[in-house]
């Protein structure tokens, strides 16, 4: 029943349950808060948010009083609600004032200056002075992770770190111990978080007690360029915000999108920032005589020019790596196409994953932000949790709220929600098709059922058999229930996957996939690769052949390279990136790739020209009109897939047959911190991920030991 | 209150002796399945109990896996309740002086001086031949016999900081004197015996009903309250007087009759 309140002279309808805050809000109001936040529980601790009511003798805390809970008026008149009145700016001067007579006045040396909730409420709500004379509340400073830095004097005991780590991050490590002035946030005698999401709890704070250890002292916020972007760490395109300062990101940030990351981003996203900086390729390098040798564009291009002349088609080919963007593959692909070379593929390791089935077949149908309505969810063959930790955090919020029943196929790891384990490989995936195992009854019982098939099933010899059977699963999953409903969900691990499949850089008729084009390579039947960022593959087989390495860092590819072609890295183009529920989402240009480096569709239409086979475009928007008219869906920014032909492609995925392999689901993602080039450049990756080896299986961020 | 931390000494492990876990499996019991959690002051307290009056680190952690709760989570409690010992205490006494207002207004700062002096000079620490420690609580709900000290379970009262050393040495000679006040009087009574209700009359039963006779007796007669004295009973303190003076009235006012005797005698309240 909606509810009608007077706020400020306004009257207002407000929806049933909300807060007070929140109908203060919606009448637009502005209520300060330092512990209430809208995705964590409501704690009511501050008092900031307090505000009048009609009939209330005292300030009510807005936050924790939902319009519901309002006694009504006597004479049956609409509730008087005042945010403004001299009540309401007594009671947060008073607040204010007591939640800084033990905070310190130490903001010019504070991370935090410039974007703290405290200096700027002090600001808006406090009193000009302190009348406090006393001695300042002192604290000891803690150890709560490694990318967490702590000045715990400074803390307000919003206990909102507390609630994040417990309820989103699902690690109960972080605690408030002790009581009354003396509280103190800590984690169980300072051991370390070691959580994939731990530094979103830094972000939540509303003043300067956790700062980002990794920046520490680095920038002010007023100094910064801020750039609205798309992340291609994993494949849930995380929307993030790039700030930089003059030719440098200074840090990466996570920016709202409720339909995929809500606010959260994972660590490696976040403090990847330094692996942008190191290991750079910033000009060509050109092999002599077994060494790499610098060298200008025109030789780098020269020498690929007459290569690519040189071979015959059917020798050349060609392999986006997980970080490419799409108009570079799509570039790459008409060049190709232009060679009249088939073997070329994006998928690396993922052959099973196949465009032929529709695009229902490849990406995650439910959504991302529908994981909140299903009620039964089968994992197959992945461990989300360090695959795609923030959809990891979507499954746990809805765990959360119970009755959900969570299935895993693979090997069991702490996922931050219970689950049954069916079993570890492809036989529980055949009972489960088969309806012998019990979860096969939750699953068609379920109204809102999902089948989530991760890489641990389909990056293998036997892929095409685990989609099959996931497909059959998924079949029987449908029956039943609701319509419109989505079943069948493939979560990739590359950021680049999606757009790959959706553009078709897949091999052509009687092309080779990467698999047969490593196997051609090392005996020799093909002269001349083309890799286009793809560092994940076995160098080691690539045998005799050429090798033109396109990309950003000195990884496994440049070292291989016989070519080298400086490419810019994510934060450095505008890209477009479709992520694994087929969400198209365009990076934008933040900083200048460094050095010589170029942006990769220019240095592919650089070639088509030394060649003479110019392609058709000479700007980005051209060469986008003639993407979008290839592939419509990539014009569609940020619309997910959302199940569109899901029957038809399950049936024709279904259909598949083939050898099955007893070995259990593993998933690809040995080390969270080291899935890409960029992140094994950075050196706060490589010491997290060292930190989590010491630690063991008890952080539990190991997928498989 | 300080700053609770865990002391910087730990044993290196800890149990429950059989019949405590049997103890804590029924108390778990009692909870519905899947709210274990919330046994974990009751089995805290147990804990404390088992291990000399204090909890020592590896207990929270053996709680906390008894109870399926994070660690972190049972630290918070057993920092939260001051009743926590985080430190060892006395093996033969630890003293908690109750400091609130009318406990400190009647002395206590001067047994917390005796506390001090005897045991160790900061709270929370044992003395010397690690007998005893101290520290000061909120009020402990004896302030009709302030100062007051609790030690484990028992409560002394009425201490001054003689009686309080004197106490403290039966502590450390193991026969500590009866709980309750130190200056013998029976829970909150008098100190020196009774100021007021001494007639012993009003104790042996002689004043039962009496009022009710003389109330007939007096609404039957004249409004001018003089009562007669033919009928009315032989015990001295039933006997209504007339006129109703001051002295009488004080006679009277144990016996009970004198709200009926008052209420003829002004004429307020005839017809009850």
């Amino acid at each position: 029943m909606p509810k009608k309140l007077i706020i400020d002279g306004q009257e207002i309808e407000v929806e049933d349950g909300i807060t007070l805050l929140q109908a203060c809000e919606q009448a637009g109001a502005e209520i300060p808060r330092f512990c209430y936040h809208e995705r964590l529980s409501i704690a009511g601790n501050c008092r900031m948010c307090l505000v009048e009511v009609e009939g209330s003798p005292k300030p009510v805390a807005s936050c924790a009083m939902t319009v519901n809970d309002l006694p009504p008026n006597r004479d049956g008149s609409t509730k008087k609600v005042f945010t403004k009145s001299a009540t309401v700016k007594k009671a947060r001067e008073g607040v204010m004032e007591f939640l800084l007579i033990n905070h310190p006045l130490d903001c010019p040396i504070c991370d935090q200056g410039g974007e703290c909730d405290l200096q700027d409420q002090a600001m808006a709500f406090g009193i000009g002075g302190s009348r406090y004379h006393e001695n300042k509340r002192a604290v000891e400073d803690k150890y709560i992770g490694p990318l967490i830095k702590t000045m715990m004097t400074r803390c307000i005991h919003c206990t909102r770190c507390v609630r994040y780590m417990t309820e989103v991050a699902g690690v109960e490590e972080l605690g408030l111990i002790s009581r009354g002035e003396d509280a103190e946030i800590t984690t169980y005698l300072e051991k370390g978080i070691l959580s994939e999401m731990s530094a979103n709890a830094v972000d939540l704070c509303p003043v300067g007690a956790l700062t980002h250890r990794p920046w520490a002292h680095n920038a002010r916020p007023w100094e910064l360029r801020k750039t609205e972007s798309i992340d291609v760490m994993d494949a849930v395109g995380c929307n993030i915000r790039v700030d930089t300062r003059g030719a440098e990101v200074m840090r990466i940030l996570p920016r709202n999108n409720d339909a995929v990351n809500e606010e959260w981003i994972s660590d490696k996203t976040r403090h990847v920032v330094d692996g942008l900086k190191t290991q750079r390729l910033d000009q060509p390098y050109i092999r002599k005589d077994g060494r790499l040798v610098p060298a200008s564009w025109d030789e780098a291009l020269a020498v690929v020019a007459e290569k690519l002349k040189s071979t015959a088609a059917e020798r050349i080919g060609a392999i986006a790596g997980d970080l490419a963007g799409a108009e570079e593959m799509f570039a790459l692909k008409e060049l190709m196409g232009q060679l009249g070379v088939k073997n070329i593929d994006c998928r690396g390791a993922n052959e099973a994953v196949n465009s032929a089935a529709g695009r229902a077949s490849y990406v995650f149908n439910t959504t991302i932000e529908r994981i909140e309505q299903a009620d039964a969810i089968l994992i197959a063959g992945s461990n989300p949790r360090i695959e795609a930790p923030v959809l990891n955090a979507r499954i746990r919020r809805r765990w959360r709220q119970g009755l959900l029943k969570v299935g895993l196929i693979g090997t069991p790891a702490a996922l931050t929600y219970d689950f049954t384990h069916i079993g570890d490989g492809m036989q529980s995936l055949v009972d489960l098709a088969d309806g012998k195992h019990a979860f096969a009854k939750v699953l068609a019982e379920a109204k809102r059922p999902m089948v989530i098939v991760g890489a641990g099933a389909f990056a293998r010899a036997d892929g095409a058999v685990a989609m099959a059977l996931a497909a059959r699963v998924a079949e029987a999953a449908r029956k039943g229930s609701d319509e419109g409903w989505a079943v069948f969900n493939v979560l990739h691990t590359a950021a680049a996957r999606v757009a790959g499949l959706d553009l078709g850089f897949v091999p052509g008729e009687g092309g080779k996939a990467t698999s047969a084009m490593l196997d051609a390579a090392n005996s020799g039947a093909l002269d001349l690769v083309w890799l286009l960022g793809a560092d994940e593959i076995d160098m080691g087989s690539l045998g005799n052949a050429f090798v033109i390495y396109q990309g950003t860092h000195g990884d496994a590819g440049a070292h291989r390279a016989d070519v080298i072609l400086p490419g810019a890295a994510y934060t450095e183009k505008s890209a477009t990136y479709v992520n694994t529920e087929g969400r198209a989402q365009v990076t934008a240009r933040a900083v200048f790739p460094p050095g010589d480096a170029k942006e990769d569709w220019t240095i592919i239409r650089a070639v088509s020209g030394k060649i003479g086979r110019a392609l058709g475009f000479d700007t980005l928007s051209e060469l986008r009109a003639q993407m979008y008219r290839q592939v419509p869906a990539l014009a569609r920014l940020d619309h997910p897939h959302g199940g569109d032909g899901e029957a038809a492609a399950l049936a024709k995925l279904a259909s598949a047959g083939g050898m099955a392999d007893a070995t259990a689901f593993v998933s690809p993602v040995g080390d969270f911190y080291f899935t890409n080039p960029v992140a094994r450049a950075s050196a706060v990756m490589a010491e997290l991920s060292a930190l989590n080896k010491a630690a063991g299986s008890a952080g539990g961020l190991k997928a498989a030991e | 209150m300080a700053v609770r931390r865990l002391h910087p000494d730990q044993p290196p492990s800890f149990a429950f002796s059989p019949e405590n876990l049997a103890w804590a499996k029924e108390t778990i019991a009692k909870y519905p399945p899947g709210k274990e959690a919330s046994a974990v002051l009751p089995v805290l307290w147990r804990a404390q109990e088992q291990n000399d009056g204090w909890l020592p680190e590896p207990a929270i952690r053996y709680v906390a896996e008894m109870l399926g709760m994070a660690y972190i989570r049972v630290y918070e409690v057993a920092t939260f309740y001051t009743m926590f010992q985080l430190a060892p205490v006395g093996k033969k006494a630890h003293v908690q002086v109750c400091g609130t207002t009318p406990c400190m207004l009647r002395g206590a700062e001067d047994l917390i001086k005796v506390c001090k002096s005897k045991i160790n000079h900061e709270p929370h620490h044992l003395s010397a031949d690690g007998d005893f420690s101290w520290e000061e609580v909120e009020c402990l709900g004896s302030c009709a016999n302030a100062p007051m000290v609790q030690i484990f379970k028992d409560t002394y009262e009425d201490l001054t900081p003689e009686l309080f050393e004197k106490l403290l040495e039966g502590f450390a000679k193991g026969n500590p004197p009866k709980p309750g006040s130190m200056i013998g009087r029976t829970a909150s009574c008098p100190e020196g015996g009774l100021t007021s209700l001494t007639d012993p009359a009003l104790f042996d039963g002689s004043g039962i009903g009496a009022w009710k006779k003389r109330f007939a007796e007096t609404t039957g007669a004249a409004p001018d309250a003089k009562a007669p004295a033919a009928s009315a009973p032989a015990t001295p303190a039933a006997v209504p007087a007339a006129p109703v003076t001051k002295e009488n009235l004080a006679a009277e006012a144990a016996s009970g009759a004198v709200a009926a005797a008052r209420g003829t005698a002004a004429g307020k309240r005839p017809k009850e």
